[in-house]
């Protein structure tokens, strides 16, 4: 297979419901999905369509019912879960953007980045010094010692994407990375979040309903009561 | 990087608010087992002050502390004469109500026969009692100082010198005088059924010269349980060594308070732990979403384990430490004295820690079932 053409997420026949009978809820029905290397993919659909239970299952933070999940090559879901430490398997191939930054609160911008660094094995002054490169180059570096309480909501999403990249994932996921910003900043992140992708080599899917920043996805999925609708090619 | 101590610092104000709020906690649980102990070492200076190797004391009593106990005044003769005995003296306890300086006054007045053993140990200031006549050397806690004059019974006492820390197990300051002086208030002060007896002339011998007990220090060599087998076998005398004496009062006297103290404590002690138990399962919950986006971007199970339980640590051992600066500060201020022991505090850290360990436990089993979705939400 040729090497950039690489699928680094795929999702084979992956359905998943929550609760049994009445309360039985089909959050995801018969999924297939693959998103490649070096792509920026969008989620739309309206609310409790199965946007976020679809990230979370790519994110293996919750177990499909049925389906393969298949992440940079590793098959991590066959009808059960096959890897037991999937919280090191986040930390290594996985970046979470929140729709609210998800800052722990007691730590300051370049702590919040350098956390993830040192759980990774990194030396302290290792991580401390990566962190703020990547400040730096988010453009929040003269922000480093603030607490996340102090930051203005794009100050914060930009630390929470140094986060995210911090060990550089293959995958990134974000729920509604934009939805706490204007439309310039939204344009601007995802214009960001696009150079990040062309240059680590990264997937990213992200979940919106910001229509002003469709533009900027190489393919938008459209999601209905859990069921993947139609994929449409962004021409850019 | 700690985070622990980067949640503490960053919600210092807080954490210190609860620290301070379980310092005083632990404080009130170290004074209780500071006024226990107090409690034992006072009853125990007064059996103590008289340095004795032997109380002789009315048979079939435990007296005098526990029990009243009467016996003859000249028993102390019979008493010095028995091989073993180097020195003996009689002594008489009774408690009396003053007035000084518009208070009343309850004092715990001992009579001595000075020159003979029952006396006080260390003069603090002043000097002790040379004259038969109306002297008196008092407890520093009775508020009196040398030079003041106090009414007793009929007569006025001169006060000529202060001695500190003895008092009885009720926490009476004690005030020695003489034993004639005590004789002669004993009958002031006696019942009005028999004073009107005495006046008549009836039950002379008993009201005359009776006292509560005769102390005896015995000579190296001799066995004290040899002498008190032979005073034992004298009608009407039994006698107690130092040892059986102390015990008695320890059995007897401080018992009750022991219990009641212990059952306090064990209450105190119990609503710390659930005191404890709350604030770090509610500081746990707190940070649910913080640690369900902990788990989120990957952290183990080990790092949010040690968030809790530091942090659980540092509030008990930071209350407990609050709590024992606080205890040594205000401990002087006390009516009764408040004895703290290093064991004691150390117990009390010891146990602090075992329930700062149990009590995370609640809140990492929280934290564990967490869902690390709950971090996304939406
Ligand atoms: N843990 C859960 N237990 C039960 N039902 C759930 C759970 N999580 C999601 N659901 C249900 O699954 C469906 C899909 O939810 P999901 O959160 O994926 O929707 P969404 O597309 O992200 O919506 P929104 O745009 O509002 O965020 C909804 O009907 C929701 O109620
Ligand atoms: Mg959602």
């Amino acid at each position: 297979m040729d090497e950039a053409r690489r699928p680094l997420i795929e999702i084979a026949g992956v359905s998943k419901h929550f609760g049994e009978g009445e309360a039985r809820v089909d959050a995801l029905r018969d999924i297939d999905l693959t998103v490649r290397r070096g792509e920026v993919v969008a989620l739309l659909g309206p609310s409790g369509s199965g946007k976020t239970t679809l990230l979370n299952v790519i994110g293996c933070i919750i177990a499909p019912t049925v389906g393969r999940v298949t992440l940079d090559g590793e098959l991590v879901y066959d009808n059960r879960a096959l890897r037991g430490d999937l919280r090191r398997l986040r930390l290594d191939k996985i970046g979470f953007i929140f729709q609210f930054h998800n800052l722990l609160p007691f730590l300051n911008a370049r702590d919040n980045v350098a956390l993830v660094l040192t759980l990774a094995g990194r030396s302290s002054a290792e991580a401390q010094e990566r962190a703020l490169e990547l400040l730096d180059y988010l453009e929040v570096g003269h922000r480093k010692d603030a607490m996340p309480a102090v930051l203005s909501g794009g100050e914060a999403q930009r630390v929470a994407i140094a986060r995210a990249l911090a060990n550089s994932p293959r995958i990134i996921l974000a729920d509604e990375p934009t939805a706490a910003l204007d439309s310039k900043r939204a344009g601007i992140v995802m214009d960001l979040l696009r150079k990040l992708a062309a240059e680590h080599d990264a997937c990213i899917v992200a979940v919106t309903h910001d229509e002003k920043i469709y533009d900027r996805f190489d393919r938008l999925f459209h999601l209905r009561d859990g069921v993947l609708e139609d994929q449409e090619e962004e021409a850019t | 990087m700690n985070l622990a101590y980067r949640d503490v610092r960053h919600n210092l104000f807080r954490f210190v608010l609860t620290c301070l709020g379980l310092s005083l906690l632990m404080a009130v649980v170290l004074a209780m087992i500071g006024i226990y102990n107090g409690l034992v070492a006072d009853a125990l200076n007064i059996v103590k002050a008289p340095q004795a190797d032997l109380w002789v004391v009315e048979s079939g009593t435990q007296g005098p502390f526990a029990e009243a106990s009467k016996i003859p005044g000249s028993t102390r003769d019979a008493v010095a004469r028995l091989h073993g005995v180097a020195e003996a003296g009689s002594i008489t306890y009774q408690t009396v109500e003053a007035r000084h300086a518009g208070d009343t006054l309850r004092l715990y007045v001992i009579g001595y026969e000075p020159g003979r053993p029952g006396g006080p140990q260390a003069i603090a200031e002043g000097r002790g009692i040379t004259q038969t006549h109306f002297e008196l050397v008092a407890d520093r806690q009775t508020g009196l100082v040398v030079g003041d004059r106090i009414r007793l019974g009929r007569n006025s006492f001169a006060v000529v010198g202060l001695v500190e820390d003895t008092m009885n197990s009720g926490g009476d300051p004690a005030a020695f005088i003489t034993l004639p002086n005590a004789q002669i208030l004993q009958s002031q002060l006696a019942p009005p059924a028999q004073r009107i007896q005495t006046a008549r002339g009836a039950g002379l011998l008993e009201s005359a010269d009776t006292v509560a007990a005769v102390i005896a220090r015995l000579e190296p060599a001799a066995d004290p349980l040899g002498v008190a087998t032979t005073v034992r076998q004298w009608k009407h005398l039994g006698a107690l060594t130092q040892a059986e004496q102390e015990a008695i009062l320890i059995g007897s006297v401080v018992d009750r308070a022991k219990r009641q103290i212990g059952l306090f404590l064990g209450i105190l002690l119990t609503v710390s732990a659930v005191v404890i138990a709350l604030i770090i399962y509610t500081m746990t919950m707190e940070k649910l979403k913080q640690i369900a986006t902990l788990k989120l971007i990957g952290a183990p199970d080990r790092t949010i384990v040690s968030l809790i339980v530091q942090q659980s640590l540092a509030l008990g051992m930071v209350g407990w430490s609050f709590g024992l600066i606080l205890i040594l500060l205000v401990k002087d201020y006390f009516p009764r004295r408040v004895v703290l022991e290093p064991v004691n505090a150390a117990a009390l850290g010891g146990i602090i820690i075992v329930v700062c360990i149990v009590a995370s436990g609640l809140g990492v089993r929280a934290a564990l079932k967490v869902d690390p979705a709950t971090a996304i939400g939406g």
